[in-house]
């Protein structure tokens, strides 16, 4: 996972290596993230929004964190972690046979944290706001508790989970002071914004034109495709 | 043995709830105005509060003791719930709603089967690929009638099911009801604040005010009998 090469379909797809390179590795790497924050976010939205214990709230300070810092204080704080001396360090030598830092998965793991909060928020609130009522009707009907949250709570939140997780995965696609940090500008792990910042450091106008589109576009198409999931009829 | 033994103590707020009572077979309707405690009583006896003090049996086993630390969970009850608005679950089809509360054994193919049974029985079988937001408020009743009987309860009980219908359809429905609870066979607990549907689903009439039971009547009916002693074992007939 260090890096992509380039993929033919860049050449069906028309696109330049300059722009497929690092579009498909924004575009891998954030739906790693997101598949990875999807699953803990709604696992611990869920735990926040029913759990009845203490440190509830400290526990989604710390986590919602990164929406509220700079992205290059995560990504400084990551790569100290990440890069740094330290059993974290071993742990990912041990796993991954290298340091995370400067590489794919590096990036993976920056997105992860800066995209966390978003499903994490959504997701609780959306089934903190599920009517009690219909969990008690499900209990009586003889449901477990697990039952219930997969048949009954998670699908009557499901719109504010679903806007949670696209809002995530539009966050880390968009990253760019945290992955700049963990990652540098390795070439195969270059991703578009970091991508348009070298663009426009080293004077191409165009590429940076270029590369600034289709980060607009792939930003409508996020925004457009939360607003129908807003627009749906809910059953 | 009864189906079911009361004798609690629950106090929220000023509001103080105090009250014995059992229910041999039939149907009893915990009768009175509101805020009497009515619907507090049947979220006792379903689990979904604990009280104070007190126990609670139901068809002869304790599911509340508070002395002894006792407190079954509302899925272990066996009960069934008609509640005031019927809460179908919004995202599942009027035939899933009714086919999730089957508990009997078997495949997802029987417990299906065994709801369209219960479908048909109350009049509702047409509606069973429908979703609840489709339906009206009668035929959400009927649907929440087979979804509380769906799962051979103990005990079923329902919250004002009729309070939210027009007149014309709450007398209609307060008749199936019966009928329904009736031939299956399965005691019921029915909260009302409307003597006359007090009259028309009860066999007995249990009065409460201001959090105590005031007065327990048999009701009088020329055509009653004896309901069957146990519910049928494959659904209804």
């Amino acid at each position: 996972m260090n890096g992509l090469t380039a993929h033919p379909w860049s050449i069906g797809l028309a696109l330049p290596p300059w722009v497929w390179h690092p579009l498909s590795v924004s575009l891998r790497a954030a739906f790693e993230a997101t598949a990875v924050v999807a699953v803990a976010g709604v696992a611990l939205g869920y735990l926040l929004a029913k759990g009845r214990f203490p440190g509830r709230g400290a526990i989604e300070t710390v986590l919602s964190l990164p929406m509220a810092l700079p992205p290059t204080v995560v990504g400084y704080y990551l790569l100290t972690r990440l890069g740094g001396p330290g059993p974290i360090r071993d742990a990912e030598v041990h796993l991954f046979g290298h340091p995370l830092t400067f590489t794919f998965t590096g990036i993976v793991v920056a997105q992860i944290v800066e995209s966390f909060p978003y499903c994490l928020r959504f997701s609780r609130t959306a089934i903190a706001v599920v009517d009690p009522r219909f969990e008690q009707a499900a209990h009586a009907m003889g449901l477990s508790r697990w039952r219930t949250a997969l048949l009954v709570t998670l699908p009557l939140a499901r719109r504010g989970i679903v806007a949670g997780v696209a809002m995530s995965f539009g966050r880390a696609l968009g990253d760019f002071g945290a992955t700049m940090i963990v990652s540098g500008s390795v070439p195969m792990a270059t991703t578009m914004p970091i991508a348009l910042y070298s663009a426009v450091f080293y004077g191409s106008h165009h590429q940076a034109m270029v590369l600034a589109l289709v980060q607009v576009g792939a930003a409508l198409v996020i925004l457009l495709g939360v607003s129908r999931l807003g627009k749906v009829r809910p059953w | 043995m009864s189906a079911l033994d009361v004798e609690l103590t629950r106090r929220i707020g000023e509001f103080e709830l105090d009250v014995t009572f059992s229910v041999e077979s039939g149907i009893a309707v915990l009768f009175g105005p509101s805020g009497a405690g009515k619907t507090l009583t049947l979220s006792l006896v379903a689990g979904l509060i604990r009280p104070d003090t007190g126990t609670i049996a139901i068809d002869g086993r304790v599911v509340t003791d508070c002395e002894h630390g006792v407190h079954v969970s509302t899925q272990e009850r066996r009960i069934g719930m008609v509640f005031q608005d019927g809460l179908l679950l919004p995202h599942r089809s009027v035939l899933d709603n009714v086919a999730l509360a089957v508990r009997q054994g078997g495949g997802r193919r029987d417990r299906r089967a065994l709801a369209h049974t219960w479908l048909e029985r109350v009049g509702a079988d047409g509606l069973a690929t429908r979703r609840p937001g489709s339906l009206s408020g009668g035929q959400r009743q009927r649907v929440a009638l087979a979804r509380g009987l769906a799962g051979e309860p103990a005990l079923v009980l329902l919250d004002e099911p009729l309070s939210s219908l027009d007149a014309s359809v709450r007398r209609e429905l307060g008749a199936l009801i019966r009928d329904v609870i009736v031939s299956s066979g399965v005691p019921a607990v029915l909260v009302t604040h409307d003597a006359d549907e007090a009259e028309q689903i009860g066999d007995l009439v249990i009065s409460y005010r201001d959090g105590r039971v005031t007065a327990r009547r048999e009701v009088e009916r020329p055509e009653r009998r004896d309901p069957p002693a146990t519910a049928p074992e494959s659904g209804p007939t």
